[in-house]
């Protein structure tokens, strides 16, 4: 068993090369002296980095996104909330209902979620706009959000909001004063992830977008032009470099969240063990 | 408190994918919801041999990358079920963070590595092993297998270690104190008991993959079309809505029953636990 252990540690470091060989050419190459992506390296520039500055439409792109990102990532944090909140302890059909509804875009490819969208939003008289983006993005990170949600309140002891409900708060004080305050990280770290999720999606914006692109559709504009190709490069380096730090800032906060009250034996109301299988990956 | 909810899974959710399947019964006249009744595009669906082509390469192709990337995920769940001890937290952390990275950016580092005047291609001429550089690895679906492979590598990971992880590991004692050897052990009892977490792993990797017109398009050439590409293409330049509705609603329903077929292996996997 121990040789065993030590091959699959060797297997486990070449799939590492593998994950971050591609992304780490990103980097690499962002600080290359050529505009060809190509080895040999041809000498260390910080120029592409200075490409990105006073660049007006690549500013805008960020601004969108950076809004459209907080927007969507509140809606979607709000609506996790209520969800799974109501899910496992409103105790009406309907919002058993809503909640297995609210995770069913998982099973749906994203192309469809767009142009599901782009025909509701111009049925609506809204057409391809930055609202019509947010909504897209509320959807597309809704089943994470309900995860992390439902099992962080699947966590809090019952017997908490037993005690508050005892001691004669009604349902909304325990809500606000109890178990909100209770799972507040798991809330950040939903809101960070829904905003990642909104901030890198491509497949569902590129229908939803009216005159004002989002970064990802401006880095898809600027893909065809081999000219452009390091200041993109350089774009995703800092990118990646953000994107890092929330994910960690989020990684850290959850794990936080979840060692503050002891654990509590899975949530009997939890249906299959596929369901927790991707119930665990989200909130993993 | 359930208005939000309400709002956004009764109206974005169901009410949009309605109108998808309204769309998709409609004919063509370039207003927002067509005119009439018909079955046309459907027919046109089942009778052009194109459509047949390009669905069935789609679904090779990300049957393909949900093997592969499930195949190759299991041993570095088991490593990190059962032999990463200390390291845990940080190589899960390590697995996931390629994730969090743009979507774009990823797809656009194979191009990079797989172009003619690419990375694959200069390594290959520097260490002598080639002496011209080939345009065989760039726009070819085997790029597009090992792009979405790479891609779509963490959603694997993680439902395959938490399904390993939950096991009881009296359940593995158990199996060697009656004299299974580990191999067997491990065919009898660790890999049935995971079976869930594979299949969840399964359906997270394939449904994005198969309605996938991004990678395709940045590294697949014409010869990997994929049925995104047309139901994009429906939408934008052909500007043939309902077509292009009645194209998802068939994607849908081949989605649907793999979904069930996953199911259905799942709950007899279930039941021998």
């Amino acid at each position: 068993m121990q040789g065993g252990g030590r091959w699959l540690g060797v297997y486990v470091v070449a799939y590492l090369v593998f994950l971050y060989l591609p992304v780490l050419l990103i980097p690499l190459f962002s600080i290359n002296n050529s505009i060809q992506a190509a080895f040999p390296l041809q000498g260390f520039t910080l120029q592409w980095y200075a490409t990105l500055f006073g660049n007006s439409a690549l500013s805008g792109a960020l601004l969108n996104s950076l809004v459209i990102g907080a927007i969507a990532a509140t809606g979607a944090t709000l609506c996790g909330i209520t969800v799974s909140y109501m899910d496992l302890y409103g105790r009406s059909p309907l919002a058993a209902t809503i909640s297995a509804i609210a995770r069913l875009p998982i099973l749906i490819p994203g192309v469809i979620v767009g142009i599901s969208l782009l025909i509701l939003v111009n049925l609506i008289g809204l057409g391809p706009s930055r609202v019509a983006i947010v909504l897209g993005h509320i959807l597309v990170a809704l089943p994470t959000t309900v995860v992390i949600m439902r099992s962080r309140f699947a966590a809090i002891p019952k017997t908490i909001r037993e005690a508050a409900l005892d001691l004669g708060a009604s349902d909304w004080t325990t809500f606000r004063r109890v178990m909100l305050p209770l799972s507040l990280p798991a809330i950040v770290s939903a809101f960070m992830l829904a905003f990642l999720i909104s901030f890198d999606e491509f497949i569902v914006v590129f229908f939803l977008a009216g005159t004002e692109p989002t970064l990802p559709l401006y880095i898809w504009s600027q893909l065809r032009f081999p000219k452009s190709l390091p200041t993109v490069m350089a774009l995703g380096t800092s990118i990646l470099a953000v994107s890092f730090v929330i994910a960690a800032i989020a990684e850290i906060l959850r794990h936080r969240g979840l060692s503050a009250p002891a654990p509590r034996p899975a949530d009997p109301s939890q249906p299959k063990q596929t369901e927790r299988g991707e119930l665990q990956w989200h909130s993993t | 408190m359930l208005l939000p909810g309400a709002l956004v899974t009764f109206l974005l959710i169901l009410f949009a994918l309605g109108l998808v399947l309204f769309l998709a019964f409609r004919g063509n006249d370039g207003s927002l919801l067509g005119a009439g009744f018909t079955v046309a595009n459907f027919v046109t669906v089942v009778s052009d041999p194109l459509y047949w082509t390009v669905t069935l390469r789609s679904l090779v192709i990300a049957a393909v990358v949900t093997l592969a990337t499930v195949v190759t995920a299991y041993p570095v769940a088991y490593y990190l079920a059962f032999h990463a001890g200390r390291r845990r937290g940080l190589l899960l952390f390590l697995v996931t963070l390629p994730f969090w990275t743009s979507y774009l950016l990823r797809v656009f580092a194979w191009k990079i590595v797989l172009a003619y005047n690419g990375v694959l291609n200069s390594a290959l001429i520097e260490s002598g092993i080639w002496s011209e550089p080939t345009l065989a690895f760039l726009n070819t679906p085997a790029a597009v297998v090992v792009t979405l492979a790479h891609a779509y590598a963490p959603f694997a990971i993680l439902p395959i270690y938490v399904a390993l992880d939950t096991i009881p590991k009296s359940l593995i004692e158990a199996a060697s104190d009656l004299g299974a050897r580990p191999f067997t052990s491990f065919r009898r009892v660790v890999l049935p008991n995971s079976m869930p977490g594979v299949l969840a792993a399964a359906l997270v990797v394939f449904v994005p993959t198969v309605g996938d017109y991004v990678t395709p398009a940045l590294v697949g050439g014409p010869a990997s079309t994929m049925i995104g590409t047309l139901i994009q293409a429906e939408f934008g330049k052909a500007n043939d809505w309902p077509f292009g509705a009645a194209l998802s609603v068939a994607v849908m329903l081949v989605i649907l029953c793999v979904v069930l077929v996953a199911r259905f292996t799942d709950r007899r996997f279930g039941s021998r636990t």
